[in-house]
């Protein structure tokens, strides 16, 4: 079990005092970041990113992953209390969460939520530790081809599962990597799409496009909605959680096939939100109870809340293995090591060993600490958020326009957030999906690189994304799954046509 | 946020917003392309070009922006649902405005000043708070915020003259 003894070396590695703090630190700055609107995993993270530029890069992985669980966690804490998804993964856990506290169980639902977040993490934690190692091993032999075939899967993947308009998100997925071609060309050296303006030599960071996308972004949103709160109190004490607790095991089926979903459809970009939905209306058809979904029944937040932590924590399989984030937190995560001087892929688990086992480690221990800041500091945690808007809003912007300044002391970045933030009000209006962007933004330079690789190695020969059966498969999946939408749509149309012509 | 159901609030459709963002969205594509073509968007005898990546991603951003383009035009008459109502859209106004100003501030004297004085008059003015409170959780964030980076993580911020007068 080679594994097994990597794993245990992981927890020396993570298990310092300074650690343990730095991770009971992130969890509660993670779940505060989660339940603040205007402020997520993606841009809270991004935010936080510049503080940890002077710890060792372990550590502030650990603090930083931390902040990812806290804010899972902290997401189901406003969907119950107030009606209010702090995440787009916890929209599902309103539907039997809320009704849940307004019959007073609050208390029952909270418990439940963390409890079943805390399930789908272990289970997708475990599946990380034993999987992670072969994932790696096996991406060793990866040349330039089969990495841009990954990464074409990747991208077609967004289109193939995504709802809504295929070019919208084709649309929003380009301008990604049109932004992260401007700048000095790394091959020739060349000035791509600067227009002559010195500021845009270094290009646009994605860090500064998360804070102002998702930070500036969802403030205009919650100002138009004119957002007011108002919430069911809370009351956790060891009784609830323990009579809680007791409930729980019967609804182990749920619990398996959500820990099941998740961890798939975590690994495929974007995941933990489908996952949630798909998780709950699975459920929902499965259960005995089934037709009382959305009237406060306890599963209908096991199954969610199990789903989405379970597809949170397996976004970061593809992220250190291949380097390839499933959400747009985990491509911060990805930019963070990046500026550490780590290169995510499979080679970390060979170089960097203290490193990604310390990090594996520190998702068991990360997700104990969660679940015990969660469960004893839900009152306080919900005090926040009734802190009135007008006070947080501003705070909010101060918040977003420090953590832009300090990516790289750039004025031009604190402008750009505003610019940023016009955008992803508009392009949340009218469906365009920020997550492929953020992640073309991110991944645009890698991707490309192997393409030109691949195409020197080939002198321009297309054929070479077929040369073998698995760059081959790579690529044909890659293509069926940017066609789908096209498919399925002539797929229905001829179902409608069916019973007419006969 | 009266007048909610008021037919005679002006508001602006989604199709319009959608119309016009496509039509954004293509000429950035145009752009792209266009900036990539005078790169080289081909081969020479190193391999591909600068603007040959770029070239087809610009491509892609144009056709995209393009179908949603005319996939507006075709619902143009049909989809009546709207975009943002005028009192909605005076709400982004109060936070977008001020915090444009606020940039601007940052900018000439930097950031710890203009961040008080934006929280300050943001609760004073929009969250109607009294002038002590207001006062006191402006000054709290910007002594935080300053504690924060410039003593403990030693990560120095935009300053202007009253931080130099503080000896900073």
């Amino acid at each position: 079990m080679e594994e097994l003894n990597a794993l245990f070396h992981g927890f020396s590695v993570a298990l310092t005092p300074f650690n343990l703090m730095l991770m009971f630190v992130g969890i509660i700055l993670g779940v505060i970041i989660g339940v603040l609107p205007g402020l997520g995993g993606a841009n809270g993270v991004a935010i936080l990113l510049p503080l940890t530029f002077s710890m060792p890069p372990t550590s502030a992985i650990i603090m930083l992953s931390c902040i990812y669980w806290g804010a899972l966690f902290g997401g189901a804490i406003t969907s119950i209390l107030f009606n209010i998804p702090g995440e787009p993964w916890s929209v599902a856990t309103t539907f039997d969460g809320y009704p849940m506290a307004q019959q007073g169980r609050a208390g029952e639902a909270l418990t439940g939520a963390f409890t079943s977040s805390f399930v789908g993490a272990l289970v997708a934690v475990l599946m990380f530790t034993f999987l992670a190692p072969l994932i790696a091993n096996f991406a060793l032999q990866f040349g330039p081809a089969e990495f841009f075939a990954v990464y074409l899967l990747t991208f077609c993947s967004f289109v193939g599962t995504g709802k809504g308009n295929p070019f919208k998100i084709i649309a929003s997925m380009m301008l990604g990597f049109a932004m992260a071609a401007v700048g000095i060309d790394i091959v020739t050296g060349q000035l791509r799409l600067t227009f002559g303006f010195t500021e845009l030599l270094s290009g646009f960071h994605f860090l500064v496009a998360v804070i102002g996308l998702f930070g500036i972004g969802e403030i205009l949103l919650s100002m138009e909605e004119g957002l007011s709160f108002s919430g069911h109190g809370a009351k956790i004490n060891p009784a609830i959680v323990l009579q809680t607790w007791a409930k729980l095991p019967r609804y182990w089926a749920t619990s398996i096939r959500s820990c099941f979903i998740g961890c798939w459809m975590g690994i495929i970009p974007g995941g933990a939100t489908p996952a949630s939905f798909m998780s709950y209306g699975v459920a929902r058809q499965m259960s005995r109870e089934g037709a009382k979904f959305g009237t406060g029944q306890l599963e209908g937040v096991v199954a969610p809340e199990t789903a989405a932590h379970a597809a949170g924590t397996s976004a970061l399989l593809p992220m250190i293995t291949l380097g390839i984030p499933g959400s747009p937190t985990a491509a911060v995560l990805l930019g963070g090591l990046m500026i550490w001087g780590l290169q995510p892929g499979p080679l970390l688990f060979v170089e960097q060993k203290d490193f990604v086992w310390g990090l594996i480690a520190s998702m068991y221990l990360g997700n104990i600490a969660g679940l015990i800041v969660v469960l004893t500091m839900v009152p306080l945690f919900a005090a926040i958020l009734r802190v009135p808007f007008p006070i947080i809003a501003p705070v909010i912007v101060v918040i977003c326009a420090i953590g832009a300044y300090t990516v790289k002391n750039n004025m031009l970045d604190v402008w750009m957030i505003l610019v940023f933030g016009m955008m992803g009000y508009l392009f949340k209006k009218l469906d365009y999906p920020l997550a492929p962007m953020v992640l073309a933004l991110v991944l645009g330079d890698a991707a490309e690189s192997s393409f030109r690789q691949a195409m020197l190695i080939a002198q321009g020969d297309l054929t070479v994304f077929w040369s073998n059966w698995l760059v081959g498969s790579l690529t044909t999946l890659a293509l069926v799954l940017l066609i789908w939408p096209f498919i399925s749509a002539a797929m229905t149309r001829l179902r409608a046509l069916a019973p007419a012509t006969r | 946020m009266e007048n909610n159901n008021e037919p005679a609030q002006r508001a602006v459709r989604i199709i319009t917003m959608d119309i016009v963002v496509a039509a954004l969205i293509f000429a950035l594509g145009a752009l792209v392309v266009w900036d990539s073509h005078r790169l080289g968007s081909g081969w020479d005898e190193n391999g591909p070009q600068a603007g040959y990546f770029p070239f087809y991603t610009g491509l892609l951003v144009c056709i995209s922006g393009a179908v949603v383009l005319v996939q507006g035009l075709f619902k143009l008459k049909s989809d009546r649902r709207v975009f943002v109502r005028l009192d909605q859209f005076k709400q982004v106004l109060v936070i977008l405005l001020p915090s444009a100003a606020y940039v601007l501030g940052v900018q000439l004297i930097g950031i710890y000043v203009p961040s008080a004085v934006f929280i300050g008059l943001f609760m004073k003015i929009v969250g109607h708070y009294s002038g002590l409170r207001s006062a006191l959780v402006a000054l709290a964030v910007s002594v935080i915020a300053f504690l924060l980076f410039e003593i403990w993580f030693k990560i120095p911020l935009p300053k202007g003259p009253v931080e130099r007068l503080l000896g900073y």
